[in-house]
């Protein structure tokens, strides 16, 4: 089991971890197939930190591997024997969903820089519970909202079939005006679509919308552009990160897709960060490695109010959110939810590497669905 | 449900297929002539599909990356035959699974350290991508359509090396009775050696050819070991025969029945719940064959022994 000890000080060669004051529990995912999102959360985490220049906050990561299991494993040992503060980290929905409700129930912060599903957004809310990136269904809504802006009036739309997968068709038809002419699940993991590319061909649709994470995206990217099918893909931007748009290369090219996060969203933060997230790690970062920035640099400016001990008044320093966001204005819902801008992006080549722009906002200042649910 | 579309999903069905074959086939090999459980078969898979995309990054021939992947596999593949698997022939399968099972780590975390976390490009070459209009009118990619040739000209060669060569015969002669040809003076752990080769590279050109329209990634081996596995139960362990009709079986019956299961249930039930439904039912389609085959022959298809 990898087990990393960092302190922020650790990497200012001077460490005292005897002085550390605040201690945060890191579960992500560092092995396996999605160990991408894991790490770019991890460097973008500890890169806020050690600009902060505190050396009072300890950080401990573990490795879930994405297994549940582990994951819960070291959620009991992060609370129950090194008695963290806060915890950080998950990825995956299914993981958050194992860990969370126990944790926050034990009187343990938790701030997560990726998963947002429905279930704790909703009834499931809990005050200790802060997401710091989007609610699971957030960039699926704004794709349907951007189809709407293009003109797309009769979508096929994909999706694996699990939790996500339905809150993903689920966000995107709760927005998407026109007809759809097809709507598949496809397995979780699966990596050929040809069967799915031969219905899309067959199905008289004007457009695709797609939610097929990691290894699953760069898959059907390729093969949809090798299909001959040429009707155009929206989709979220977890098929367009900057982990793996180099594994897809040109089927990706002029691609329209949905995020809270790009590297050219014009603020001096974000400008800082993309500019020592590439000198620190010798590439460009990813919108999981913004939000793991950002969800560090909330939790430094609620230090800086309240010390967790003082469970109310560190939660309402929290709530308040005020600090430098990469993506602007960053405010938090009733449900302790973002409430914020999603761009809509296209894909683009800057001399030989393929990222993203801004084309425009798909949907201002939005908040997810199920934040009236919440009896906070 | 127009006719050019069923053509093209049972086309999809063998083209899946035959890269099943590909990992079957030395997987049951394998377990044919030594009796070893390979569980680490899928990361032969993986060292393909690398091998590869280094191989076409650096040079930029599709060629060139299909040779070195099959180099690659078939040496990681000696390799780890002479220094782990050699230990195992005589030791229970379950020493073979946990040390297979170790190989898998090492092969994954040893990738994640040479390659880095995040998957690799590797692309169709430009004279084998786009489609190709079949008699009909249907459009079909070339790429997929050469993989299935590719498949199917790997099954004969290996049928004629099995069936018409003195290599063949030896491998034959392996599985029967593996004392008896080492008493004939047949250097039986060089022949073990070649034949876990044989099968290693088989996995890495299958991992190269699909890499190609997939992602390059770790951990990209073992759901099609999974699979593999389910091939050569039905088709019978230790058999290239059954390993073939396994996987055209698998092949066809993941693809037709992702496809068609939930248009049959739309005739009984709600669009929603049908889709829902069929798609479920048609993930653990193979998995039914492969009880339904069970039930009717316990040891598959063409296995010889239980």
């Amino acid at each position: 089991m990898k087990k990393l000890l960092m302190g922020a000080a650790a990497l200012a060669m001077s460490a005292t971890f005897a002085s550390a004051e605040v201690k945060v529990g890191m579960i992500t995912t560092l092995s396996g197939g999605g160990a991408g999102l894991g790490i770019d959360v991890r460097d973008g985490f500890m890169l806020a930190i050690a600009q902060s220049g505190r050396d009072d906050i300890e950080v401990i990561i573990e490795d879930d591997q994405r297994k549940p299991d582990i994951a819960v494993q070291l959620s009991d040992k992060l609370i129950q024997s090194e008695r963290v503060d806060v915890m950080t980290g998950i990825i995956w929905s299914n993981l958050a969903m194992a860990v969370v409700p126990a944790a926050v129930n034990q009187n343990v912060f938790y701030l997560s820089p990726n998963a947002g599903p429905s279930a704790l957004a909703g009834p499931g809310c809990h005050k200790n519970y802060f997401n710091v990136a989007w609610q699971n269904d957030n960039l699926h809504e704004a794709a349907g909202a951007y189809a709407n802006s293009a003109g797309y009036g009769n979508s096929f739309i994909l999706a694996p079939n699990y939790p996500a997968g339905k809150d993903a068709l689920t966000g995107y038809k709760r927005f998407f005006e026109g007809d759809l002419a097809g709507e598949i699940y496809t397995k979780l993991g699966q990596t050929d679509y040809a069967a799915e590319i031969a219905q899309i061909r067959a199905s008289g649709a004007d457009s695709v919308f797609f939610f097929l994470p990691g290894g699953m995206g760069i898959s059907f990217l390729k093969q949809y552009a090798d299909s001959g099918v040429d009707l155009p893909l929206v989709g979220p931007a977890f098929s367009f990160d900057q982990g793996i748009l180099q594994a897809v290369g040109d089927a990706a090219m002029g691609v329209v897709n949905t995020s809270q996060w790009s590297k050219d969203i014009d603020n001096p933060t974000n400008a800082a960060f993309v500019e020592s997230f590439q000198a620190e790690y010798g590439r460009l970062p990813s919108l999981y490695a913004s939000q793991g920035f950002d969800t560090a640099n909330l939790l430094i400016s609620a230090l800086e109010k309240a010390d967790p001990s003082d469970a109310d008044a560190f939660r309402a320093a929290l709530k308040a959110a005020e600090f430098d966001s990469t993506r602007g204005d960053f405010a938090f819902g009733d449900n302790h939810h973002p409430i914020q801008d999603i761009y809509a992006r296209e894909v683009i080549k800057e001399g030989d590497v393929f990222t993203n722009k801004i084309i425009g906002v798909a949907l201002e200042n939005h908040a997810d669905a199920y934040a009236a649910e919440c009896k906070m | 449900m127009s006719f050019i579309l069923i053509v093209e999903q049972v086309l999809n069905g063998l083209q899946f297929g035959v890269m099943l074959f590909l990992m079957a086939a030395g997987l049951t090999l394998i377990f044919g002539v030594m009796g070893l459980i390979n569980l680490a078969h899928g990361s032969l898979y993986m060292v393909g599909a690398f091998a590869a995309a280094a191989v076409a990054g650096w040079t930029g021939s599709f060629l060139l990356a299909l040779l070195a992947a099959l180099m690659a596999a078939a040496l990681a593949g000696a390799i780890i035959e002479m220094v782990v698997i050699r230990r195992l022939y005589a030791t229970d399968h379950l020493d073979q699974v946990l040390a297979t099972f170790a190989l898998i780590l090492v092969f994954s975390e040893g990738t994640r350290w040479v390659f880095g976390s995040f998957p690799l490009f590797l692309d169709i070459p430009d004279y084998l991508s786009g489609p190709v209009t079949l008699p009909g009118g249907i459009q079909y990619p070339l790429y997929r359509l050469t993989l299935i040739v590719v498949g199917l000209l790997v099954g004969l060669g290996l049928w004629a090396l099995i069936e018409r060569t003195r290599l063949g015969i030896q491998i034959r002669a392996g599985e029967n009775d593996r004392e008896m040809i080492a008493a004939l003076g047949v250097d039986i752990s060089k022949l073990y050696t070649l034949v876990f080769a044989l099968g290693a590279a088989l996995a890495g050109l299958a991992g190269a050819l699909v890499g190609a329209i997939q992602s390059v990634q770790v951990g990209m081996g073992e759901p099609v070991l999974i699979l593999a596995f389910v091939v050569i139960v039905i088709g019978g362990i230790g058999s290239i025969k059954g390993a073939f009709i396994g996987a055209l079986l698998v092949g066809l019956t993941d693809t037709l029945g992702g496809i068609f299961l939930p248009e049959l249930f739309k005739l009984v039930m709600s669009p929603a719940a049908a889709t829902s439904f069929g798609s479920s039912l048609a993930s653990i389609g193979i998995y039914l064959l492969m009880a339904a085959v069970l039930i009717w022959r316990p040891t598959g298809l063409f296995g010889a022994r239980a």
